[in-house]
């Protein structure tokens, strides 16, 4: 049945691919192509999904190729079923919302490349989470990077498009280059590339081998999953590709490091030393925290979204840290409740996070500019856009009664079983990762307080926004779409946990009898530390507002409303330049954490008379941060990379007579070693 | 479910009077007679029945606001501790629920504040939400410790579970206590933070974002912020002073309970209000200092506690 619904998955995409690029003439068939198919494909994934998750069956699938080690793997359990779900989930509500959104590029760009390449790319995701053998692995997973690669630079008739392309192909080609050493470690200690054979293996190993593999494991996989200070590349690729292509790279593709994560760490590798978990969960507090800080500082509104999936990432970092550092305590049912909280909030992170790209994708269609400064009052000519970005946003902060609640509540208790443990070492650890999330959460709610504020609320600030219309149903549906779920995923939070704790009891670290963390609706963990219903949260709260309102409008019936204008303190009218701007807004935030975000701020005064300085022509206050990753971290391996190759440049004088001088003393050194060694 | 029924009316009836205490004992620290301590109601009246004026700009988000904000701060009140083990269980009575959904009503009060369009607003949405973000984490960490004590983090059982408490663990509490005052002073815009007297635009943050309201919806806002303060003084003056607490649940228990908590209530309401009274308000770049100190308490509370 598995490998039946897989087939026709990979055939709807690989179909899709196909004639998407065959119609590239005409556009608008090419782009229905390339959709549908990719909606058909992304339904059967769902389904295949679903299947697995219900079924709970574990299903191998190799296809012996010619080729010496490499062999077409397929591995579906149920982590993968999960993931495939998620992917399926995601893909669906952007194939829908391409079918609209791709037509503002119609007489720009090639759409059949575009569609061929989009297809490819959602394959290769669905082709990641099910693969079992590295080479075969590393295979699918660089198709993933080139195609979305490919999708980034999609716009390339803009120049920083082309730029941040770069830096991405740069950037995941370095981590693949670690994944690619990590696994030819794992070959050269246990002769071979099947994962389960490995994991069989995986107690031969020598442990300096098996920490050597985890750091480079996570230096790549962690590059994908923009793990910070290795995210650089993340803010820019995902603000240049297109709307629903973003939504689809922070909402799954990032994910596949972490998929890969849990894999390696939770299922391979058997009795994991302490150390692993501890680095994961600072990183996870460190890419929280500083992830959600620099989206604070952004007014790019995607370049923000893109900072907080690096927060995000944080936050499923820190449930994978816990779960890793019980594990190695022996506390195998607390690291079930923590592996469970990062799977979790990944389902959360791709939903929410993939309406707020498409929210966004919907606001830049119809204004042109991503610049949350140019936007305002798009809430009365775009209603359902708003709706639905205000839906994801009160998701992403993390606040009750969504689903963002639900798994940062799950993240948040397996922090707090941490800090009860009795060494003091580990005890300050999780002390700190708690604080980092407790102040993550604080901050990202003040962030989209910015980022929805800004952009929909108070009035216009420039034409474009003024003109704004909604967009088209196309648009609108996969956002609602995606809402529903945040909504649906919040309500359901105990079910989920129930299928999770399923999907975590079948790493092999964990015996399933020992996972319990759900009573029907209600999430109770720890024997009843602490307990959680979200439906009756929900019902409450929807019972007592709708009551408070009727008690309202019963007790002030006889009153009028009156519609004037807002208060301008006897001024003469207020201006759009009045209101409060993105900059203005996190302008404070900024300054008390200043210290890591280096503000500068240079004022240009122009004086009426030069010299009695009080009365100012003109006034312009310039207010940057410093990228201090940026600047500290990369130039200056850039300038050290630099000066290397000039180096090196000065045995390439261009003298034939000196490479003759080199190949004849390789040849000497050669003759000796094959002599002497 | 019929004592839950019971908080939900009577506590937000009783929520006035909490900031009708504090306005008399500022009055008096100012040698002023001051308004009678149920001059809150008198306003509400009125506000009820004035007519509305709203602005041409606000959309939806600044209609249904006050109503969210009321209706959040009423199912608070549930959740915290007034009589003792009869009502534990409550299914969201769990303090992080509690306090995200505090920060769910701040929320849509900070998007009110920018709805309207007004300087104002906007500016007062912005440092409500800076000093939010850093409350945030106090309030979480000065009633962890207390949770772990209890080993739950249910609030009204931790309440129940406090009074057994060893006079050692006063110590941890201690400090915890002393966080926890710094969270309400912020979270319920008190001096040094705010000061709800004033409308100041160099200093004022609450008042700013409500500056547009008017009539029914300021009435609401108002009595949410009174149900908000009577939250904080209920929840520190039974999380952290237990006694009077019961264990039974026939009427004569419950009501003497009951009377306890508000006595403990009106104490904490005017060591409040004296506290207001002796110290000026901070600049705004100072008050991180503040907070920074709160959550150290936490911290100390929490080592202390598991060094217990």
């Amino acid at each position: 049945m598995s490998s039946t619904l897989f087939t026709i998955l990979l055939s709807f995409f690989s179909v899709g691919a196909l004639l998407s690029l065959f119609w590239s003439q005409k556009k608008t068939i090419s782009n229905l192509c390339s959709n549908l198919f990719a909606i058909a494909g992304s339904l059967t994934g769902i389904i295949l999904g679903a299947f697995i998750l219900v079924t709970q069956e574990v299903t191998s699938l190799i296809f012996v190729t010619g080729l010496p080690l490499f062999s077409l793997s397929l591995r579906f359990d149920m982590l993968a079923g999960y993931f495939m779900l998620i992917i399926g989930l995601i893909g669906l509500a952007s194939s829908l919302f391409g079918m609209g959104y791709m037509r503002q590029y119609f007489k720009l760009y090639n759409i059949g490349l575009f569609g061929f390449f989009y297809n490819l790319f959602l394959l290769s995701l669905f082709l990641v989470v099910t693969a079992s053998n590295g080479l075969y692995f590393l295979f699918v997973w660089e198709i993933m990077s080139l195609t979305s690669f490919f999708l980034v630079i999609f716009e390339h008739k803009h120049h920083d498009t082309i730029k941040a392309g770069i830096l991405y192909f740069i950037m995941t080609h370095v981590g693949t280059m670690f994944l690619l050493a990590a696994l030819l470690l794992l070959y050269g200690a246990t002769h071979t590339f099947d994962f389960w054979q490995i994991r069989v293996l995986a107690g031969t190993i020598p442990d300096w081998l098996k920490d050597t593999v985890f750091v480079f494991a996570l230096l790549g996989f962690g590059t994908k999953a923009g793990i910070i200070p290795l995210h650089i590349w993340l803010p820019k690729a995902h603000s240049a590709a297109p709307s629903h292509v973003s939504a689809l790279m922070s909402g799954v593709m990032i994910k596949m490091g972490i998929f890969m994560l849990f894999r390696l760490f939770l299922d391979i590798f058997p009795n994991i030393p302490l150390w692993w978990g501890i680095v994961v969960l600072i990183i996870g507090a460190c890419s929280s925290l500083l992830g959600v800080l620099y989206a604070l500082a952004e007014h790019d509104l995607k370049r923000l979204l893109a900072y907080h999936s690096i927060e995000n990432i944080g936050i499923i970092l820190l449930g994978l840290g816990s779960s890793m550092i019980f594990f190695s305590l022996q506390q195998p049912v607390l690291a079930a409740l923590a592996a469970l909280a990062g799977l979790f909030h990944t389902l959360n992170h791709a939903v929410f996070k993939s309406l707020l790209f498409l929210g966004a994708g919907s606001v830049i269609s119809q204004t042109g500019t991503r610049n949350l400064e140019k936007y305002g009052g798009l809430i009365k000519v775009m209603p359902y856009t708003a709706l639905f970005f205000l839906v994801g946003a009160v998701a992403i902060s993390g606040l009750p009664p969504l689903n963002g609640f639900a798994s940062e509540w799950l993240t948040f208790q397996s922090l707090f079983a941490g800090v009860q443990d009795p060494r003091i070492g580990l005890r300050s650890l999780f002390l700190f990762a708690g604080g980092a999330l407790a102040l993550t959460g604080g901050l990202a709610a003040a962030c989209f307080v910015k980022a929805f504020g800004i952009t929909f609320l108070a009035r216009p600030r420039s034409t474009e926004s003024k003109e704004a219309k909604e967009s088209s149903w196309m648009l609108v549906v996969p956002m609602g779409f995606l809402a529903v779920l945040c909504v649906a995923i919040g309500f359901g939070a105990g079910n989920v946990v129930a299928i999770l704790e399923q999907v975590v009891a079948q790493f092999t670290l964990f015996r399933p009898s020992e996972i319990v963390a759900h009573e029907g609706s209600t999430v109770v963990i720890q024997n009843g530390f602490a307990s959680m219903n979200m439906p009756i949260l929900i019902l409450t709260l929807i019972a007592v507002t709708s009551l408070v309102f009727l008690l309202t409008r019963w007790v002030s019936r006889k009153q009028k409303v009156v519609r004037d204008v807002t208060w301008d303190g006897g001024y003469t009218g207020l201006l759009p330049f009045m209101e409060i701007t993105a900059t203005a807004f996190s302008r404070s935030l900024v300054l008390i954490f200043k210290g890591l975000f280096q503000p500068t701020q240079q004022k240009k005064l122009e004086y009426i008379d030069a010299n009695i300085r009080y009365f100012t022509k003109t006034h312009e206050i310039n207010f940057a941060t410093k990228n201090v990753f940026e600047v500290y971290l990369y130039q200056p391996l850039l300038a050290v990379s630099i000066m290397l190759t000039k180096k090196v440049k000065q045995i390439q004088g261009g003298n034939l007579n000196a490479y003759i001088l080199y190949i004849f003393l390789t040849l000497i050194g050669l003759f000796f070693w094959a002599r002497y060694f | 479910m019929l004592l839950i029924i019971l908080k939900l009316i009577l506590l937000p009836l009783l929520a006035p009077l909490g900031v009708g205490i504090i306005r008399k004992v500022k009055a008096m620290m100012q040698s002023r007679p001051g308004a009678s301590i149920i001059q809150p109601y008198f306003d509400l009246w009125k506000l009820f029945h004035k007519n509305e004026t709203i602005s041409r700009d606000a959309s939806w988000i600044f209609l249904v606001t006050p109503y969210i904000l009321f209706a959040i701060s009423c199912i608070v009140l549930i959740a915290v501790p007034v009589f003792g083990k009869a009502e534990i269980h409550v299914p969201f009575g769990d303090f992080l629920t509690v306090i995200f959904l505090l920060a769910t009503g701040t929320f849509f009060l900070a998007l009110a504040g920018i709805d309207v369009g007004s300087p104002f607003g906007g500016f007062g949405s912005s440092r409500e939400m800076t000093l939010a973000a850093l409350a945030e984490a106090i309030l979480i960490f000065t009633l962890l410790p207390v949770a772990f004590l209890t080993d739950t983090t249910n609030i009204a059982m931790m309440a129940v579970l406090a009074t057994n408490l060893s006079m050692i663990s006063y110590f941890a509490l201690l400090f915890a206590f002393l966080g926890y005052l710094i969270a309400l002073f912020v979270e319920t815009g008190r001096i040094p933070f705010d000061n709800a007297a004033t409308h100041l635009e160099l200093t004022m943050i609450h008042e700013a974002m409500i500056l547009e309201y008017s009539g029914k919806r300021l009435a609401l806002i108002e009595w949410a912020n009174a149900n908000k303060l009577f939250f904080f003084a209920l929840l520190g003056a039974n999380i952290f002073f237990p006694s009077g607490l019961t264990m039974y649940s026939d009427t004569m228990s419950l009501l003497l309970a009951l009377v306890m908590s508000l006595f403990k209530v009106g104490v904490l309401l005017v060591v409040v209000a004296l506290i207001e009274s002796v110290i000026a308000k901070y600049r705004f770049f100072r008050l991180p200092d503040i907070l920074l100190t709160g959550f150290v308490f936490g911290i100390i509370a929490i080592i202390a506690t598991n060094a217990l």
